[in-house]
């Protein structure tokens, strides 16, 4: 593996650990001071670093020139004589500015309780993850607009408006109450779910922004779970869901870079100590009365880590896709129980449920379809496949539409709706 | 859209079944629901399981209270399904596919969910 170079690597660790616990003290109006000051210690880092050598400690020397931007952002600001200065006058200096804390505990309660803020019900679904992703994740402008399909000044403009939503509720970054904890984790995990999807079912090719997205949703996950009053039921599934999926990277991609289809995947090459984990993760979950539908999704994403087609894998697995439906509709998971009710109770009566499923813009669907009439009626088979290319948006899709229609005839494994990759 | 609730409606429901039977009977069930379900047709549902049911019954002044929805009434309602459908018409299409009609006698009933409107 090559070593990846040491500032981008330190940008996109340390920019959220400097924005977070800038933040917390300054609090959440200062969000954007807060970044612009982790982003300026970046650029002296960049501006100096190639000249005068790197530091001994780069984390160190980053803390300490953040810290010395964030006292002159105080003393601009005149803060002081505002609100820090009252409690700060007594014990130190005027010139010194309060006291920044960038001890690891501080940095990830700090960390935390800025997910929390991210997530809060007043911004907008798409913003949370915008702002999840540049605030806590540390990621460019550039590479959100990549990961969302959009412009820099779309995103911009919605990074701006969710800052000015923080501040106009005037968040507080702290944990929230007992009494509100559960409903806010919800939208915490559902904002990490979609960051996770963003990596792994992402549109947009950009390989290299895939990964590091689920591997950040990842750990954020994780820091609920590292905190006693967040590490409910819900966050071991979710963490176990992610883990299953993850333990496929090494498999999903060709050498050439393409998608490689679940059933085509080499399962040697899945991880199995991330599978491991993720069944550890999803036994703690199963503490409790409540489930989710992580439960349900995790579950289903233990399943496939066996590889091995069975009657009673397919079967469970029908099952569980039917709850998850009955807990929450989306259209991948109404193809994807109907690929498994074809597995388990044959293709007859997939067929017959899939028509009425009437997913007419959708491209799976007609996947799906093509899938069910392969060698009962290879004609209609290519039809369903050839709207399918219609429909695709992505060149991974149509080049894997294009293959199905070139292997029709030539009998052939089938392959799930999309979900499983 | 409205909501229609299904009732499942049981003709002699004490008649014992096989757990084999019964686990085929839950397959069916689940498989149906689910097939509603990936439509985005379903609202809500809840099986009434017969054991420990009682029957009020109003003599008088006084209240009687039997065990169980049987004795003298034959008929007894084992479950219902709350669907989403856009006329009766669709909804009496979902009631096709339960599985209770399989059962001799067994039948679903159809009936729309006034929406605080008093029925009309």
């Amino acid at each position: 593996m090559e070593q990846p170079p040491l500032l981008p690597h330190l940008f996109r660790t340390e920019f959220s650990r400097i924005t977070a616990v800038l933040t917390r003290l300054l609090g959440v109006e200062h969000l954007e001071a807060a970044e612009d000051i982790a982003s300026e210690t970046f650029l002296l880092a960049l501006e100096t670093w190639p000249y005068k050598g790197t530091p001994d400690n780069p984390t160190a020397w980053l803390y300490t020139v953040a810290k010395n931007k964030a006292r002159n952002y105080f003393h601009r600001q005149q803060l002081f004589s505002q609100k820090i200065a009252g409690q700060l006058y007594d014990e130190q200096s005027t010139s010194a500015g309060p006291e920044i804390d960038l001890s690891e505990q501080n940095i990830t309660d700090s960390q935390l309780q800025m997910l929390f803020a991210v997530c809060h019900p007043s911004i907008p679904q798409e913003a949370q993850v915008g702002l999840a992703l540049r605030t806590l994740c540390g990621f460019g402008i550039d590479e959100i607009a990549t990961a969302f399909l959009t412009n820099k000044e779309t995103i911009n403009k919605r990074l701006y408006r969710a800052r000015e939503k923080l501040r106009q509720e005037q968040v507080a970054i702290e944990l929230p109450s007992e009494a509100e904890i559960d409903q806010r984790l919800d939208a915490v995990l559902t904002t990490l779910y979609l960051l996770f999807s963003e990596g792994y079912y992402s549109e947009s090719h950009d390989a290299v922004l895939r990964e590091p997205l689920c591997l950040e949703a990842m750990r954020l996950c994780y820091l609920l779970r590292e905190n006693e009053r967040t590490n409910q039921p819900p966050v071991n599934a979710l963490l176990a869901l992610m883990c299953f999926h993850a333990s496929r990277f090494p498999a999903r991609r060709s050498q050439n870079g393409e998608l490689v289809l679940y059933h085509e995947q080499d399962e040697t090459l899945w991880n199995q100590e991330l599978i491991m984990k993720g069944a550890k993760y999803l036994q703690e979950a199963s503490q409790g009365n409540r489930l989710s539908k992580y439960h349900l999704e995790a579950s289903i994403a233990y399943w496939h880590t066996i590889k091995a087609d069975t009657p009673e894998k397919w079967e469970t697995i029908l099952q569980l896709y039917n709850r998850l439906l009955q807990l929450e509709y989306s259209p991948i998971a109404a193809l994807n129980r109907t690929y498994a009710l074809a597995r388990a109770n044959g293709k007859t009566e997939a067929i017959r449920e899939a028509e009425k499923l009437q997913l007419t813009n959708n491209p799976y669907y007609y996947t799906l379809l093509g899938e069910l009439y392969r060698d009962l009626d290879n004609q209609k088979a290519r039809q369903h496949f050839e709207r399918a290319l219609q429909l695709a948006k992505t060149q991974a899709d149509k080049q894997t539409i294009s293959k199905k229609i070139a292997n029709l005839g030539y009998g052939g494994e089938a392959v799930g709706a999309g979900n499983q990759m | 859209m409205e909501e229609y609730m299904l009732i499942f409606r049981h003709e002699n429901a004490q008649n014992q079944v096989s757990p084999e039977q019964m686990q085929a009977w839950m397959k069916q069930t689940m498989d149906w629901i689910g097939g509603i379900a990936a439509q985005n047709k379903y609202s809500g549902g809840n099986g009434l399981p017969f054991d420990d049911a009682r029957v009020v019954r109003a003599t008088g002044a006084d209240a009687i209270v039997t065990n169980g929805p049987f004795g003298d009434i034959k008929e007894t309602i084992g479950g219902y399904v709350i669907v989403k459908a856009g006329s009766v018409d669709e909804a009496v299409e979902f009631a096709k596919g339960c599985p209770i009609l399989v059962g001799e006698g067994n039948s679903v009933e159809v009936r729309r969910i006034a929406r605080g409107d008093a029925g009309q």
